[in-house]
């Protein structure tokens, strides 16, 4: 009797832990939409996500994050075309081609890279990079969406590597061995037969680094320059919405219309990692299949 | 089982426990201050704050920074006891705060002078307010239309929060005219902090941005500002600030909700002495009239 008494308490125990998440992303979210809603309502869906100017200090105040969705997306698009070859091929090499001692070494080594925190990340980019990317290109500064891109890109490796990794390991070893027993060459196998099998998994590990890409704010605030205005190419200064967030809710005054402008934009950004988050699990789940 | 069982006890006795109040802080200080508010002052804040428990032992004084608007938004929402600001406080906030049954009382305790950075190797000395101003709403964008080298100016700014911010927008983007609906130039580098303001002018020529004086050395270059080309034009330093003829000055201030009383008014009262104020002149700012006679 007893017994039973205490395995329905702790049942119910973890059944209260399981289901938290999920109580605290409804609540995060019923939250964005309650503010960002009352300020939809005042200012218009339309003249917010269209506008091109973000002006919200001056009095009549303009809220429009056409430049800072711009800013995002020209980072985060950046940060994929440096990070997904360079990430896919390292995972490669890791799986499939790199002996056991060297293997061991890097994948530590790639865990540790997660580990830095992004205000590093940021300040090693502006004091390092940032100069050298303004001599190279010859640029009027060196704080861009390019340098911003670069270091993101280094964020989101370690995440690509160690899904696609998983994903190119469970590739059954029959078919590499069907492969290479028909006379194909090593490259061949990992490219027409490794590749292919592992690639809903390694598209969900992109999607995921894409995520993590999204939503970084401490590194992006650093080096990207926070100019609201549209650029016209990488090598210009951006704003994303992260940055702004982050540098404008502490002057905010709560239920103003700059606080809720502010989450406003952070339902925007939860809906698009929604997005790139849902799209990573439908491949996810593909490849368990 | 009978370890799960303890350990969970455990963690819930810790969870609960951990929701409880802090105890005993308010019996082991006699008092305690929260300031909060503009970057700009909190360093100078800071030494006060210092100096003061010294003297009174029995007291902790919290200094956080986050720029003028943070301080007022906190001062409004009540989280803390003085807001230290470098602009005055606006119409805007002053509705919220009769909303909020909040009465801020001003505090003049400083003067404090902004000054334009280039470049060490820009060759540009001097300029007017006018060339600031067209400058910074991107009317120029080339160094050599003020007589420096064929390059594109940087402008650098600071977020919108900042007081700084507000004050150069309002004295030389405005001309204080309250109508004046000038912006800066969405092209504008809102940087993070006066820090990094002075990095970047640090490493890149083509750079041009504003912070405070204590910000100037001989690492980078503070120009000459003039009202208009034929009036005489000032390095920003101590002398031309308080005398008032460097034309980007400001004052700063701290407020209370209403009078202030016990350890706040003390406080107040050590800010404007004649300590707190030589503390004024070794932090980089300017001390108002009390001791500018010495």
């Amino acid at each position: 009797m007893k017994r039973k008494i205490i395995d329905t308490i702790i049942e119910k125990i973890i059944f209260f832990c399981g289901i938290l998440a999920i109580v605290f992303v409804t609540l995060i979210f019923g939250f964005l939409l309650k503010e960002g809603f009352a300020f939809f309502k005042e200012y218009g869906v339309i003249s917010f996500i269209a506008g091109k100017l973000w002006y919200p200090t001056s009095d009549p105040a303009q809220f429009g994050i056409l430049s800072m969705i711009v800013g995002s997306l020209l980072v985060t698009a950046g940060a994929c075309v440096i990070a997904v070859p360079i990430g896919i091929m390292a995972a490669l090499y890791i799986s499939e081609i790199a002996p056991k001692g060297v293997r061991d070494v890097l994948k530590s080594f790639i865990e540790l890279m997660a580990a830095v925190p992004s205000v590093v990340i940021g300040f090693v980019g502006m004091v390092t990079l940032v100069p050298l990317v303004r001599t190279i290109f010859d640029l009027p500064t060196g704080l861009t969406a390019f340098s911003g891109s670069i270091m993101l890109a280094f964020m989101a490796m370690p995440t690509i590597v160690t899904i696609s990794e998983d994903a190119i390991r469970s590739v059954p070893w029959s078919y590499k061995e069907g492969a290479l027993a028909l006379g194909a060459t090593k490259w061949q196998t990992i490219r027409r037969i490794v590749l292919k099998a592992a690639m809903p998994g390694i598209i969900a590990a992109v999607m995921l680094g894409i995520g993590r890409v999204v939503g970084e704010t401490m590194a992006v605030m650093m080096i990207t320059g926070n100019a609201a205005h549209i650029p016209s190419s990488i090598f210009e200064p951006v704003r994303t919405m992260t940055a702004t967030i982050a540098a404008e809710m502490g002057e905010t005054v709560r239920g103003g219309m700059h606080y809720r402008a502010l989450f406003a934009i952070g339902l925007v950004l939860f809906i698009i990692t929604f997005i790139v988050n849902f799209i990573a699990d439908l491949f996810l789940g593909k490849s368990k299949k | 089982m009978k370890q799960f069982c303890i350990f969970v006890l455990c963690f819930f006795a810790f969870f609960i426990s951990s929701c409880s109040r802090p105890a005993g802080k308010d019996g082991e200080y006699a008092a305690s201050i929260q300031i909060k508010g503009s970057d700009t002052i909190v360093n100078l804040v800071q030494v006060w704050a210092e100096r003061f428990v010294e003297n009174n032992p029995s007291c902790n004084i919290g200094v956080t920074g986050g720029g003028s608007g943070t301080g007022f938004a906190a001062l409004l929402n009540n989280t803390c006891d003085i807001a230290m600001s470098s602009r005055e406080i606006e119409e805007k906030e002053k509705i919220k705060a009769t909303e909020k049954n909040i009465n801020p009382v001003e505090h003049m305790v400083g003067l404090d002078g902004l000054a334009i950075l280039i470049n060490k190797n820009n060759p540009v000395d001097k300029l007017t307010l006018e060339q600031l101003r067209d400058i910074f709403m991107a009317k120029i964008t080339n160094w050599k239309e003020i007589g420096g080298e064929d390059r594109k100016i940087v402008i650098l700014s600071r977020e919108s929060n900042s007081g700084t911010h507000m004050f150069f927008k309002e004295h030389v983007l405005r001309h204080k005219d309250k109508k004046s609906k000038e912006e800066f130039s969405p092209r504008a580098l809102l940087m993070p902090s006066s820090q990094a303001i002075y990095d970047e002018v640090y490493q890149n020529p083509n750079a041009l941005g504003y912070v405070g004086m204590g910000y100037i050395n001989d690492k980078v270059k503070a120009v000459l500002v003039a009202i208009n080309e034929n009036s005489e034009y000032f390095y920003p330093n101590v002398e031309n600030v308080m005398t008032g003829q460097y034309p980007i000055s400001r004052p700063l201030y701290l407020y209370t909700d209403g009078d202030p009383h016990d350890v706040v008014e003390k406080f107040i009262e050590y800010a404007l002495s004649d300590e707190g104020q030589k503390i004024v002149a070794e932090t980089d700012f300017v001390p108002i009239n009390k001791t500018s006679n010495k």
